[in-house]
C-alpha cells in the first residue's frame, strides 16, 4: 500500500466524522434562523430567547459533556438524571430541614459524585459487567434515594447565599443584542451563573479531551480496547476514570439544575439520561466509541433546546411533539452514523 | 459438599434461590407480626373471585413476565436490550383506546369501532415496532439499546399525541375482561400463561431456540453455519413487540383507560432484570425461558414484599439496584475468575500441607 492511499483514506475518514458535525451545525443554525424568521412577531428573534436556552440547559450541557467521556469508551451511563434528581434533593433538605451552610452541600454534592462514579466505575472497569445494566442500578438507587431523602417536594428558599446564586443576573457587557421593548424600556440580556459554569465546564472537558494523556487514552480505549492495552495502556483504569468524570459532571450538572429549579422532587430529570444520550449523538459521538467532541455535544443539546423552544413560543402544539421530532432527528443521525460506517467498511476491502 | 455445588451449579438455581428467599423473609415477617405462618400462601376465595397475596403477585406480574419472553430472545440473539418495551406498551393501549374511543374523545361508554378492531390495531401497531427496531438492529448493525432508545423516547410521546394529551376512559364492561376476571381467576394471569405456553410450544418443536442460541453465541460463525443472523435477530425483535403489544393491552385493560403517560413507566428495567434473575447471560447466547418467566414473578414478589414492609413505591427501586448489582457481580466473569483463583490457591496449600506431613 502506497503513502498516498494511505493519506486519502484519513482524510476521508477525518471527513465523515467532521461532516457529522458540520451536519449538526448547520442544523441548528437553519432551525434557528427559520424560527427566528416565523416567529419574530413572537420575540423568538432576541439574543436573550437564544440565553434563555442556554439557561434551561446548562444542567444538560454538563451532563452531556460527561456521557460524551463516557460514550467515547464504547460505555453509556444512564443514572444521570436520577442522579441530578438525588443531588437536588440532598441540597434541598439539606439547606431547608438540616440547615448545613449551602456551600458545604455543594462541596459534599461533588463528593458523592466522585464516589457515585467510583462504584459505576469499578463494576464497569475492574468487573467487566456491561455498563448499560451497572448505571441501570445506579439509576434505580439514586432514585430511590431521593425517596428516601424525601418523598415530598422541597423549595429551596432559606439559604441567603443559595438564593443569591440563583438570582444572579449577569448582564452582557457593552449591551450586546440589547433592544427596546413596546414600552420603550432599554432591555439588555443577562446570562446567569449556571451559564457561565456550563461554559467553563464545557471548555475544560474540550482541553482535557484534546491535550492530556487521560482524554487521549479515552479515544484509544474506545477506539480499540485490545490495541489501546497493547499499547501499555491501563484500560481497566481510563474506564474507571472515565464514569468518575461523568459523575463528577454530572453533580456539577445538578447543583447547575438545581439552581434553576430552586427545588427537589422525586420525579426531577426524568429522562434527561435520553437527552444527554440523543444530544452527544446528534453531536457526532460515535455509540461504538473512539470518535466524539463535546462541541458536537453542546450543538446536539442547542438542537434540543431549540426544538422544545420552538414548541412552546408556538403555544398551541402539544409538548409532546417536541419529544417526537427530537426522537426523528436522532433516528435520522443514527442511521446517518450507520451508512458511514458501512462505507467505511467497503473502503476498506 | 459436592451435592451443594452441584444444587449451586444448576441452571435455575439463582431464580428458585431467590423466590425462596423473598419467600421466607414473607414467612418471617408474618410471624414477627402475629399472623398466621403460612398466610402468604392461603388463597381465598371472596365474592367468586380469588384472593391471596400469591394471586396478586401472579396477576400484577403478569405483564412483566409476558415482557420477559421477548426480552430474554432479544437478549440471547443480539447481547443488548430492548428498552423500549414500556413506551411500546404505552402506544399499543394509546391506539387501541384511540380507535375504540374515536379521536379526540376522552370519556366514552359505547364503541366507535369493534372491540377486536381496537385490539388487533394495538398489536399491529406493536408489532411495527418491533420491525423498526429490528430492522434499525439486524441490518443497519446499529447496538441494539442505542437503536431501541428512539422508540424509547417517541413511543409514549406518539401515544399521547394519538390521546390529545388527555386519558382515554373506556366505560365499557368488555373491554375491561382481558385486565379484570375470567370467572374466579383474574385474567392476565390466564393471559400470561396461554403466552408462555405458545413460547415454550413454539421453542420446543421448532429450531428456533437453537437458532436464537447459536447467533447469540458467535453470530458470524452462525452466517458462516448457514443461519441467517440478521433474519433471526429481527424475528427476535418482532416478537418482543408483540409480547410488548400484548403486556400493554393488559395494562390499558386493567384500568380501562390509555393513561400513556404512566403504562408500562420502568418496566422495561422489571423486564431486563427477569432476564438477569433467570440466570440468562446478558451477553446472549444460551437462555432459559423459563428462569426468565420465575424472575418476573420473583421481581413482583420482591416489589409486592418491599410494599408489605411498609417501604414506598418510590423508595423500592434502591434495594432493586442492590438485588441486580448483586446478581450481576456474581454472574461476572471477572469475578468467577477471582474465585477460581482463590479457590485453586486454596486446593494448592492444601495439596502442599498434606505433601509437607
Amino acid at each position: 500500500m502506497n503513502r498516498t492511499s494511505l493519506e486519502k483514506r484519513s482524510r476521508r475518514q477525518m471527513n465523515n466524522n467532521g461532516m457529522l458535525l458540520l451536519i449538526t451545525i448547520a442544523l441548528f443554525i437553519v432551525m434557528y434562523v427559520a424560527g427566528c424568521l416565523v416567529y419574530s412577531d413572537k420575540g423568538f428573534d432576541h439574543f436573550q430567547t437564544f440565553i434563555n436556552i442556554l439557561i434551561n440547559n446548562s444542567g444538560l450541557i454538563c451532563v452531556a459533556c460527561g456521557m460524551t467521556a463516557v460514550m467515547l469508551t464504547g460505555g453509556i451511563d444512564i443514572s444521570v438524571g436520577a442522579l441530578i434528581a438525588m443531588d437536588c434533593m440532598f441540597l434541598a433538605v439539606g439547606i431547608e430541614t438540616r440547615g448545613v451552610p449551602a456551600p458545604y452541600l455543594m462541596a459534599e454534592v461533588l463528593l458523592i459524585g466522585v464516589v457515585f462514579g467510583f462504584v459505576q466505575g469499578f463494576c464497569v472497569g475492574y468487573l467487566d459487567i456491561q455498563p448499560f445494566i451497572v448505571t441501570m442500578a445506579g439509576m434505580f438507587f439514586a432514585r430511590g434515594m431521593t425517596a428516601m431523602i424525601s418523598t415530598q417536594q422541597v423549595t429551596i428558599k432559606s439559604s441567603e447565599f443559595f438564593v443569591g446564586l440563583a438570582n444572579l443576573k449577569i448582564w452582557m457587557p457593552f449591551e450586546i443584542g440589547a433592544y427596546m421593548n413596546n414600552k420603550g424600556k432599554l432591555m439588555v440580556p443577562y446570562l446567569r451563573l449556571p451559564v457561565i459554569i456550563a461554559l467553563v465546564v464545557l471548555i475544560a472537558v474540550f482541553l482535557l479531551l484534546r491535550y492530556t494523556k487521560f482524554g487521549r487514552s479515552l479515544y484509544a480505549v474506545g477506539g480499540n480496547q485490545q490495541s489501546a492495552a497493547l499499547m501499555g495502556l491501563d484500560v481497566k483504569k481510563t474506564r474507571l476514570k472515565a464514569y468518575m468524570l461523568s459523575s463528577f459532571l454530572c453533580s456539577i450538572g445538578g447543583i447547575c439544575y438545581c439552581l434553576n429549579t430552586m427545588a427537589g422532587t422525586t420525579t426531577q430529570a426524568t429522562g434527561l439520561e435520553m437527552d444527554a444520550i440523543s444530544s452527544a449523538v446528534i453531536g457526532g459521538t460515535l455509540l461504538t466509541g473512539g470518535v466524539g467532541n463535546v462541541f458536537g455535544s453542546f450543538f446536539g443539546v442547542l438542537i434540543n433546546g431549540t426544538i422544545s423552544s420552538l414548541v412552546k413560543t408556538n403555544g398551541k402544539l402539544m409538548s409532546s411533539w417536541a419529544n417526537v421530532v427530537s426522537a426523528m432527528l436522532l433516528c435520522f443521525f443514527i442511521v446517518l452514523q450507520a451508512v458511514f460506517a458501512k462505507l467505511k467498511e467497503r473502503s476498506k476491502r | 459438599m459436592k451435592t451443594i455445588k452441584k444444587i449451586t451449579h444448576l441452571r435455575l438455581f439463582l431464580p428458585i434461590f431467590s423466590m425462596l428467599l423473598v419467600m421466607a423473609v414473607n414467612i418471617i415477617f408474618d410471624i414477627v407480626n402475629g399472623n398466621a405462618v403460612f398466610n402468604f400462601f392461603t388463597i381465598s376465595v371472596r365474592n367468586g373471585i380469588l384472593y391471596g397475596r400469591i394471586i396478586d403477585i401472579l396477576n400484577r406480574g403478569s405483564e412483566a413476565a409476558i415482557l420477559a419472553i421477548g426480552m430474554t430472545l432479544v437478549v440471547s440473539s443480539s447481547a443488548g436490550t430492548d428498552i423500549s418495551v414500556g413506551s411500546v406498551m404505552s402506544l399499543s393501549g394509546g391506539v387501541c383506546c384511540m380507535l375504540l374511543a374515536g379521536f379526540g374523545n376522552a370519556n366514552v361508554s359505547e364503541y366507535a369501532h369493534p372491540l377486536w378492531m381496537g385490539l388487533l390495531a394495538g398489536l399491529v401497531v406493536a408489532c411495527a415496532c418491533g420491525v423498526f427496531n429490528g430492522f434499525l438492529v439486524s441490518y443497519l448493525n446499529i447496538q441494539p439499546m442505542v437503536a431501541t432508545l428512539i422508540l424509547f423516547s417517541a413511543g409514549r410521546a406518539i401515544g399521547l399525541l394519538l390521546c390529545n394529551s388527555t386519558i382515554v376512559y373506556i366505560r365499557e364492561p368488555s373491554f375491561q375482561f382481558l385486565g379484570g376476571y375470567c370467572g374466579f381467576m383474574p385474567t392476565p394471569i390466564l393471559v400470561a400463561g396461554c403466552c408462555v405456553i405458545i413460547a415454550s410450544l413454539i421453542l420446543k418443536f421448532t429450531a428456533l431456540g437453537m437458532y436464537v442460541q447459536s447467533v447469540g453465541i458467535n453470530k458470524n460463525a452462525a452466517r458462516i453455519a448457514g443461519y441467517q443472523s440478521r433474519r433471526i435477530i429481527f424475528t427476535t425483535f418482532v416478537i418482543c413487540g408483540l409480547c410488548a403489544g400484548i403486556a400493554g393491552l393488559v395494562a390499558t385493560s386493567r384500568i380501562y383507560s390509555a393513561d400513556t403517560n404512566n403504562i408500562g413507566l420502568t418496566l422495561e428495567l422489571d423486564a431486563i432484570l427477569a432476564v438477569a434473575l433467570g440466570g440468562n447471560s446478558l451477553g446472549g447466547g444460551k437462555f432459559r425461558l423459563s428462569g426468565s418467566i420465575i424472575g418476573a414473578y420473583t421481581i413482583q414478589a420482591i416489589t409486592t414484599t418491599l410494599y408489605a414492609l411498609g417501604i414506598s413505591s418510590a423508595q423500592a427501586p434502591v434495594f432493586k439496584a442492590v438485588i441486580v448489582i448483586l446478581i450481576v457481580t456474581i454472574q461476572a466473569p471477572a469475578f468467577k475468575a477471582m474465585l477460581a483463583k482463590r479457590a485453586a490457591a486454596r486446593s494448592l496449600a492444601a495439596h502442599k500441607e498434606v505433601i509437607g506431613t
